[in-house]
């Protein structure tokens, strides 16, 4: 339970301490100068933990857990649609009238810029999937100037499913008849690295945090990239 | 300011109503720029901040043939807001706007006179007094 505590008030500072212990340990192997440059940039790691912790050193924040969902063209997507890439996730609905269009044109504003980069992945959920049909999703995205799933992805499932997953990359989404449109939830726009861990939670209402994720973006790129090399080696 | 009298009045009435800190000149500032805050507010996360919509799925409200041709719904639309297809500039957009039962009479004529005389609109304003007549009917009109 102390470890539980620990995640959820965990800090930026907490996170990159228990990251440069982790390079100090993989200084050995490598160039000491460059990892202390890539040990600076590092995002740090985000997330709930969800399970208990199977022994005291094991403090990281579980995994986006797995997922089954269906995209705007009918296909079903899982973690693997997302192996090997980093992905920005948030929630919506089609038919919401306060947030999602300021947000969506946020995201729109970070897939533009990643345009050519098929190692960046978007997807968004519907937090309201009984209206929200694959055409709906469809719809949407092509009237957003999504004109298919190659890169972003409008995913639909459960209820619970959805909520679920919400809660898992650290955006609040409830039903709420109080508020307009019947539900209410966050502007939070998720980044995920290719290992399934969020290494950042933006506000996608706010430009400078936006501007923020466009920014951090290619930190992970080039973490993801170094890692495939050492990989390769 | 062929409304002078009235316009100031308004004014007070808003002046008290928000923090009764501002002195007349303040005051008449506020007013001249309601529209644009009420824009901000209650329009711009949908319709962009400068009122350029978004993609296909939010029409934009600058410099556009809609703001004109429907000059006299565009009051009740405010109020009670729309569902259904509509065609602006050439294009078909097919989303909900949700109504504004909250704002006054006199807040949706200074948000339409913001509308239709800024980013490339240059129609007539409403008076107030026109502005309720087109409220009335759709039952719109708050007399305020």
């Amino acid at each position: 339970m102390s470890f539980l505590t620990l995640h959820l008030t965990s800090s930026r500072a907490v996170l990159a301490g228990l990251l440069a212990a982790g390079s100090l340990l993989a200084a050995c192997s490598s160039d000491s100068a460059t990892t202390a440059t890539a040990q600076s940039e590092r995002l740090p790691i985000q997330g709930l933990r969800r399970t208990e912790p199977t022994s005291p050193t094991d403090t990281l924040p579980d995994p986006v857990p797995a997922f089954r969902l269906t995209n705007q063209e009918g296909q079903e997507i899982t973690n693997a649609t997302f192996a090997g890439k980093v992905y920005v996730t948030d929630f919506f609905f089609a038919t919401c009238p306060s947030i999602c269009p300021k947000m969506q044109s946020e995201l729109l504003r970070v897939y533009k810029q990643f345009e050519g980069n098929p190692n960046v992945l978007f997807l968004s959920h519907t937090i309201d999937p009984a209206h929200d049909s694959i055409p709906v999703l469809r719809d949407y995205a092509e009237r957003l100037g999504i004109k298919n799933a190659a890169r972003w992805h409008f995913a639909t499932a459960s209820h619970d499913t959805i909520f679920a997953l919400a809660k898992a990359y650290m955006t609040a989404a409830q039903v709420d008849k109080t508020v307009q449109g019947g539900f209410a939830h966050s502007g939070a726009f998720a980044l995920v690295d290719s290992k399934r861990r969020i290494r950042g939670v933006y506000d996608g209402m706010e430009k400078s945090q936006v501007d923020q994720l466009i920014h951090d973006l290619p930190i992970l790129l080039k973490e993801e990239q170094e890692e495939a090399a050492t990989a390769a080696k | 300011m062929r409304l002078g009298g009235r316009t100031a009045g308004l004014c007070y009435a808003l002046a008290a109503g928000t923090i009764g800190v501002l002195s007349l000149s303040g005051c008449f500032t506020e007013r001249q720029n309601e529209g644009a805050q009420l824009y901000t507010t209650h329009c711009a996360s949908c319709h962009g901040d400068q009122g350029q919509g978004l993609e296909r799925l939010i029409p934009p409200v600058a410099g556009t043939d809609y703001v004109a041709r429907h000059r006299a719904e565009l009051p009740c639309l405010i109020r009670k807001g729309l569902k259904g297809p509509l065609v602006v500039n050439g294009v078909e957009y097919n989303q909900v706007m949700p109504g504004h039962e909250d704002l006054t009479d006199s807040q949706i004529t200074n948000l339409l006179n913001f509308l239709q005389t800024n980013w490339g609109n240059q129609n007539q304003p409403y008076t107030i007094r026109e502005a309720s007549e087109l409220l009335g009917r759709c039952n719109g009109s708050d007399g305020q």
